[in-house]
């Protein structure tokens, strides 16, 4: 139509309908953004640059992963980050006791977005075994988890089944939903579950069911 | 024979000793365990130059003392001897650090302090060594203490989460001056008058 910038400021219909095309390009989904979303997505899942974080036996499940047998680099993971600022997926390969908790919700701070965690074998995903007093019972209790891998400790066909699902929940991601980025804590202390539901985690399990707690 | 030159030196301080599965133990009182150890130390015929191992016992029965364990090797002559003193539940749990005697005692120290709560008077830096410096639970080795710990989990975890992970190390071990002023209080105190502390 060719207006001046100074006339479309000042004719109101013209504001209202660039107002709508925006809007409307930003919340709701159409043919250019889950073009772009297919774009960028099939980017994303497939170079995941992955962060271990290897606390116990999972670790060695997890080098063996890594190692030319399995080769997670198929899946374009092809380097392995030490350094939290240059990764995209934290893997947690091993048991997490209350002393590493700011340790690794420190590292998790440090990552830049987007990224995505898996929680990897029993003792990263629930406590597992160590239903004691100086375990997390979960990473989850404080950090957002993607996928969980069973296991004690996984066979490598089993983490990379879980890089493969998170792969897939990748694909399904699309920058219109303003809440995928977004962490909810629980409260100001910074627990992920709400504290009743922390207390539950460890109750009617473990191998000590007739420990009594006093407080 | 090691336990008769100890009854020999020390007399009546020496309760009682065993052979067990072929390990020598002796019981020595507490006024005399350090005199003991430095004499075992020194003397050149004993030559018990090693510190393998120091940790605590405690027995389910309630009425039993606990038993604190040094174990002592001669690396040239190649003998082991467990040495032990057996220290009453009610009243305060106290012996002498060996800290001045073997180098080595001192994280061994900090860790039976951390999980049984026995305090080695004339240790230089006697704080927790596994679990963190605000913890706030107990002594999580002690007979009384619920595996789960004496808080929820809820409160467990956020008090973790709420945790310095530089705050667990001395300034020897940080090396960095910045993380003086967040240590604890109390913690700066020690640092400050102990051997290691070198901050005016």
């Amino acid at each position: 139509m060719g207006l001046e910038p100074e006339q479309r400021l000042d004719n109101p219909a013209t504001e209202n309908v660039a107002d709508d095309i925006t809007e409307m390009s930003v919340t709701s989904p159409n043919w250019v953004t889950t073009r772009l979303d297919f774009l960028v997505n099939w980017a994303r899942k497939n170079s995941l640059w992955p962060m271990p974080f290897g606390t116990a036996c999972c670790a060695i499940e997890y080098m063996a992963t890594a190692a030319s047998r399995f080769d997670i680099a198929r899946f374009g993971m092809e380097r392995q980050s030490f350094s939290p600022r240059q990764a995209d997926v934290f893997i947690c390969a091993g048991r997490v006791p209350f002393k590493l908790a700011p340790v690794l919700r420190r590292i998790w701070d440090q990552m830049p977005q987007p990224k995505w965690c898996i929680s990897m074998g029993a003792c990263a995903s629930s406590g597992g075994i160590f239903d004691n007093y100086s375990m997390v019972q979960g990473i989850d209790t404080i950090m957002p988890v993607d996928v969980y891998v069973p296991g004690c400790p996984p066979r490598p066909e089993g983490l990379i089944y879980g890089i493969r699902l998170l792969q897939k929940k990748i694909e399904g991601e699309t920058f219109t939903d303003e809440a995928l980025r977004e962490e909810r804590l629980v409260g100001r202390d910074g627990l992920f579950l709400p504290p009743e539901r922390v207390d539950e985690l460890s109750e009617p399990f473990g191998n000590s069911v007739q420990q009594t707690r006093s407080a | 024979m090691t336990v008769s030159a100890l009854r020999e030196a020390f007399g009546s301080a020496i309760v009682r000793h065993a052979v067990i599965c072929g390990d020598t133990i002796v019981w020595v009182s507490r006024d005399r365990i350090h005199d003991a150890l430095a004499w075992l130390q020194a003397t050149p015929d004993q030559d018990y130059n090693y510190l393998t191992d120091i940790t605590a016992v405690e027995y389910r029965d309630t009425e039993r003392p606990l038993e604190i364990v040094w174990q002592l090797r001669s690396l040239a002559r190649k003998v082991d001897l467990r040495v032990k003193v057996a220290l009453d539940k009610r009243a305060p749990l106290e012996v002498p650090t060996c800290w001045d005697l073997w180098k080595g005692a001192d994280w061994l120290e900090r860790e039976v302090y951390d999980m049984f709560g026995v305090t080695f008077t004339g240790h230089p830096d006697l704080r927790r060594i596994l679990m963190w410096e605000t913890y706030a639970e107990g002594y999580p080795l002690r007979k009384d203490f619920p595996l789960r710990g004496h808080f929820s989990r809820a409160e467990q975890t956020r008090q973790a989460l709420a945790a310095n992970p530089e705050a667990n190390y001395s300034l020897e071990e940080l090396s960095i001056a910045e993380a003086y002023h967040e240590l604890p209080k109390e913690m700066r105190e020690r640092l400050r008058h102990g051997e290691r502390g070198f901050l005016k």
